[in-house]
């Protein structure tokens, strides 16, 4: 009889095995990804209050909030993000239907393989940062340049990524489409495209970081305007707390890009089962 | 010979009353040693449903690629004729991942009312609610269900399959054989069935043709009533023939083990 009793213990346990995948990541963990920078910055709140950490080298949370503040209000803050925002998106936009289109290309035929696959494989062991000499001698210091070294800073993860998903696609749905007699435009829309997709996606975050990047470094040359130039002043009169607020700023900037890219990623790719759930 | 070479791609629709597939003198090899078809002939009338038996090797797939026309990059000869509108099943469903169910049956499918067909068919193989499923959440056997729903909307004369059921299991399998069956019936296309399971051969088939070194080695048509039970005295004939001439002997133990594995699937069969 007691056996009969324990029964329902043996099965609960076996439940609990079925809840949580012993080798898989498991269960998302909800807003898991704020964990993190809450955590940081609370450590950042603590240093500054109990005085570990000395004003001069980083301000307070709360000066760099009082700082923003007067920066905002001044306008100063609004007009530098809205410079260093369109320079970037401007960039990025460039970068990534360059290196959409030329992965395509190399993806789709030999000839452009040849063509194209080698020199994006050169340039890409080139920095991007490295070839700014160069376009600065070309195109002055003004806005064509920057917006150009961003864009092919972008170029190059959005080509790499693109080209591999595409080049990854099975060859048995190419197969597939031969059999049911498509063009070669609408192979190219519901095939390739598609079946690149989580690749483009891979580089699209990779081009976020690269455009933030660039736009950190061509903002400190010459620049009249941007945050980096906020930054730039800051620095030579020692304003930390300005220096953070930059910082912040593109933190920020990175950020919310990253998420809109995964986001659009979470939302394109609802055809996949993997590890992620 | 060299002449031939310029013929591999030699493939024409059908004259008017001549037979849906014809082929002649057919050769391909992968590479100097040996063939895989050597001087293969064969003809297939409209609305036949053909099964093709082999040793593993024995060039059935080579066969059915090169009538899908899906055989470029092979050396080879000889003369394809094959219908305008051809279809192909294969041993794994091919549904592109990223498209809903029945965007997939409608793949490529440029007309107006492809939606509308599309549905129908789905309906035909019993996956009616189906439709915007993604690929993943089918089970094997709807996922096989809806590729012979996308061969089935483009109304092909000629349907090649390529062991469709392979990769399925038993029961599912009894189920699918009585679902092309129907389906076969109703819309009457001519079908090269490529398999290595002869009873399944027997099962649907009007005429089975057994593929060995590359040339039919021999054409049986199946004089057998509709409902095809594999209890029949003359089922077991059938079979006995076709595994000896594959090369396998029906051991006895076997039989009788298999006979009641048939009399379970037998059952399944009248209950579905």
């Amino acid at each position: 009889m007691t056996a009969v009793a324990e029964r329902p213990a043996v099965v609960a346990a076996h439940d609990e095995r079925v809840l949580r995948p012993r080798l898989r990541p498991g269960r998302r963990i909800r807003g898991g990804f704020w964990i993190g920078p809450v955590v940081l910055l609370s450590a950042w709140c603590l240093g500054s209050a109990t005085g570990l950490l000395d004003e001069r080298t980083l301000s307070a949370p709360w000066t760099v909030l009082s700082t923003a503040a007067d920066l905002t209000e001044s306008g100063r803050l609004q007009e530098s993000i809205a410079v260093s925002a369109v320079r970037a998106s401007l960039g990025l936009a460039l970068g990534v239907a360059i290196g959409t289109v030329l992965a395509i290309a190399a993806g789709l035929s030999r000839v452009g393989e040849s063509l194209i696959d080698g020199p994006v494989q050169v340039k890409r062991s080139i920095p991007s940062l490295a070839l700014i000499p160069l376009l600065i001698l070309w195109l002055g210091i003004g806005e064509p340049m920057k917006v150009i070294t961003i864009a092919l800073g972008v170029l190059v993860p959005v080509y790499i990524h693109t080209h591999n998903g595409l080049r990854g696609i099975d060859e048995r749905y190419g197969e597939l489409a031969e059999t049911v007699g498509i063009s070669r435009w609408e192979f190219v829309r519901s095939v390739v495209l598609p079946g690149a997709m989580p690749g483009f996606l891979l580089g699209m975050r990779f081009a976020v970081t690269s455009a933030l990047l660039a736009l950190v470094v061509v903002e400190q040359i010459n620049t009249t305007s941007g945050i980096g130039h906020m930054i730039t002043l800051a620095s030579s009169y020692g304003q930390t707390d300005v220096i953070v607020v930059g910082l912040v700023v593109y933190a920020v900037l990175g950020l919310v890009a990253d998420t809109v890219v995964r986001l659009i990623e979470r939302k394109a790719l609802t055809w996949r089962r993997t590890l992620e759930g | 010979m060299a002449t031939h070479a310029g013929r591999l791609n030699d493939r024409t629709g059908p004259d008017a009353g001549s037979p849906a597939v014809r082929v002649r003198d057919l050769h391909r090899s992968f590479n100097e040693a040996g063939g895989v078809l050597n001087g293969l002939d064969l003809d297939i009338p409209a609305g036949e449903f053909v099964a093709l038996l082999g040793r593993s090797g024995s060039g059935k797939s080579t066969l059915l690629r090169a009538l899908a026309g899906l055989d470029r990059d092979v050396a080879g000869s000889g003369t394809i004729t094959v219908p305008s509108d051809v279809s192909v099943v294969f041993q794994d469903s091919r549904l592109l991942p990223w498209r809903r169910v029945l965007d997939n049956v409608v793949l490529g499918l440029g007309r107006k009312d492809a939606s509308a067909r599309g549905k129908q068919a789905l309906a035909e193989v019993g996956l009616a609610g189906r439709e915007h499923a993604w690929p993943h959440e089918l089970s094997g056997g709807e996922a096989q269900r809806a590729a012979l729903a996308r061969s089935l909307v483009r109304e092909p004369q000629l349907l090649l399959a390529d062991e469709p059921f392979g990769a399925l299991d038993a029961l599912t399998r009894i189920k699918m054989h009585v679902l092309l069956r129907k389906l076969c019936a109703a819309h009457r296309p001519a079908v090269l069935l490529v398999t290595h399971d002869v009873d399944e051969a027997i099962v649907l088939a009007d005429r089975v043709i057994v593929l060995d070194d590359g040339v039919v080695s021999s054409d049986l048509r199946i004089e057998l009533p509709g409902s095809r039970s594999q209890a029949d005295p003359a089922f077991a004939a059938l079979r006995t023939r076709l595994l000896s001439e594959l090369g396998v002997e029906d051991d006895h133990h076997l039989r009788v083990e298999d006979t009641q594995r048939l009399r379970v699937e037998d059952a399944v069969r009248r209950a579905s």
